[in-house]
């Protein structure tokens, strides 16, 4: 009796041996490049930096972490607040929370949309969301440059309409990351709406109807706390991917609106302040953890609610 | 006596904002593959149709090596991504849940959680001194980064389908004295398959579009298409550029309709 048991849970043991084995190679892969240097750049957040970039290896220095936010006076070797830095996270953050809102505001009737078309008109309707969503990023962010630069489509329009005489100065400047991020999160802001509206169920709205509710009634108390989860998901996939956006910025906000992903960028070139960069890498890193865990936490407690 | 229905779907103004979104997201992509057409010398100016950029685009070796180096790159790391994403599939799923599973999950989608910035410049941190110490600085390093954050997209559509799958099958097999090999090899695998496809597929896209950690890790000379075309983009921007973009977005649109009509036929 007992030898039949331990038969099994050798064969359990063996079973999961296996299953060890067979991810190790992804797990290796995974680790070697990705994991493991962020564990490199934790320690090189705490080392001095070197002269021409790079680390001064074996060194403690917390001069990096002070940095992100602070810097010294270079007369009277007081501390005071970086505000180049301060500037750049507040940027980062603003754009992330108008970019999201935007997406939703139009992310949210297009979703709607979608879902009330007949099933398969609804597919092709999907479909073209999906194109843009599979298109090379940088790509898309040179389209948007094609629309809003000086002689692209949006001025050629407006003064050919006599709205304006001079083009409009928009790309460089914080409107053109904006319109960029927008443009190129929403798609990450539909599917997911898309997914939680798909399985609505209309027998509810017309209950609302039938209790004499309005269209905007219906809409905010039933239709939106049915599919508040997408909403939650929608913005957390468009906020997440916003804060950390590089190549958006880099292309359209010119060298002067900078958002973290530049920041860091420029510590590991011109800048040469690797630990800098290192330390503020991983403040980008704390900032997108914060936002996953309100997701999971907001996630799971609406679904416990519908539960 | 018809009297109008009331149609309970319907919201005011949620059609117009959808047709506008619409619109919006594909006037960009048109704008991008009309001056792409345009005859003149730089894109501040329209001088009719022409195929000029094209021509110099395809004749232009710096963007045959990049592009070259893309589609090599993108092979490597979706077929080594795809490999090892099908054995951590297949040793992650059908089981009761045992010490380290949860631990997998999140190392296998740790690449999705971080930004791409971030592990950009821990790459760099890491391969620079590894380039230095070893005097090597080939394809490897880009290889391994790209296979690396393929992993994820590969495991997701071979795990959902293995998830879907019991075990029925494979005891069959083995009640009729197939080897363990065997029994993978001509149960699993072919039952696999059209997930195993799509694993690639998006693994190619992803590898195909990365520009960032690519910009970061590769050394000298090993520009792919879409580092090119960053590094053109600070400049003042010919024509050529978008024909370039345009020739990529038809190739990207051309997978994500095969994609779409592969993954359509199967459910």
């Amino acid at each position: 009796m007992a030898s039949a048991e331990e038969t099994a849970r050798a064969a359990d043991r063996k079973d999961i041996r296996e299953r060890w084995l067979l991810s190790a190679p992804a797990l290796a892969i995974i680790f070697v490049a990705a994991i493991g240097p962020l564990f490199v750049m934790l320690a090189y957040s705490f080392m001095m930096k070197g002269d021409y970039g790079d680390v001064k290896p074996w060194t403690f220095s917390l001069d990096g972490w002070t940095s992100v936010l602070f810097q010294r006076d270079i007369f009277d070797d007081t501390l005071g607040l970086a505000d180049a830095h301060l500037t750049i996270l507040w940027r980062s953050i603003r754009l992330s929370f108008y970019t999201t809102l935007l997406t939703l505001i139009f992310g949210f009737p297009t979703a709607y949309f979608i879902s009330t078309r007949a099933p398969t008109t609804r597919e092709i309707w999907v479909f073209l969301v999906t194109i843009p969503f599979w298109t090379n990023l940088l790509i898309r962010t040179f389209a948007m440059q094609q629309v809003i630069r000086n002689e692209g489509l949006v001025n050629t329009a407006l003064i050919w309409l006599g709205v304006i005489e001079r083009p409009l100065q928009i790309m460089n400047t914080d409107v053109a990351i904006l319109l960029g991020m927008v443009y190129v999160y929403l798609p990450l802001m539909v599917l997911p709406l898309y997914a939680s509206m798909e399985k609505l169920d209309f027998r509810l709205v017309e209950a609302g109807y039938d209790l004499y509710a309005s269209r905007w009634q219906v809409l905010r108390r039933i239709i939106f706390p049915l599919v508040k989860p997408g909403v939650i998901a929608g913005s957390i996939l468009v906020f997440i991917p916003s804060l950390g956006a590089y190549v958006i910025p880099r292309v359209l906000g010119g060298g002067k609106n900078m958002m973290l992903g530049n920041l860091i960028e420029l510590q590991f070139g011109s800048g040469r302040n690797w630990p800098l960069g290192a330390a503020i890498s991983i403040t980008l890193m704390v900032l997108v953890m914060i936002a996953l865990l309100f997701y999971v936490r907001n996630v799971s407690k609406s679904e416990t609610g519908h539960g | 006596m018809a009297r109008r229905t009331f149609d309970i779907r319907a919201q005011p103004g949620f059609g117009f904002m959808a047709l506008l979104t619409f619109f919006a997201l594909y006037l960009p992509i048109a704008a991008l593959v009309a001056y792409s057409f345009n005859a003149a010398e730089s894109l501040s100016r329209w001088d009719g149709l022409s195929l000029r950029w094209f021509a110099s685009a395809w004749n232009n070796s710096t963007v045959q090596d990049a592009a070259i180096r893309s589609l090599v790159l993108a092979v490597w790391a979706a077929t080594l991504a795809t490999i090892v994403a099908t054995m951590a599939a297949l040793a992650t799923t059908r089981t009761r849940p045992y010490p380290g599973l949860t631990f997998k999950y999140a190392f296998i989608n740790q690449p999705l959680m971080v930004p791409e910035i971030v592990t950009a410049v821990a790459l760099l941190i890491v391969f620079s001194r590894i380039k230095v110490w070893t005097g090597y600085s080939g394809m490897g390093y880009l290889i391994l980064a790209h296979t690396a954050f393929c992993i994820p997209f590969a495991y997701l559509p071979i795990r959902g389908r293995l998830e879907d799958m019991d075990l029925t099958m494979e005891r069959a097999a083995a009640d009729l004295y197939a080897t363990p090999w065997k029994t993978f090899r001509y149960v699993t695998l072919p039952l696999l398959r059209p997930a195993i496809i799509a694993g690639f597929m998006l693994a190619f896209v992803i590898s195909l579009d990365d520009v960032v950690i690519t910009e970061f890790v590769k050394s000298g000379g090993q520009d792919t298409l879409p580092t090119y075309m960053l590094g053109q983009l600070r400049r003042e921007t010919s024509p050529e550029i978008n024909a370039i973009a345009t020739v990529f977005l038809a190739l990207s649109v051309l997978l994500v309709t095969v994609f779409f009509f592969v993954n359509r036929r199967k459910t």
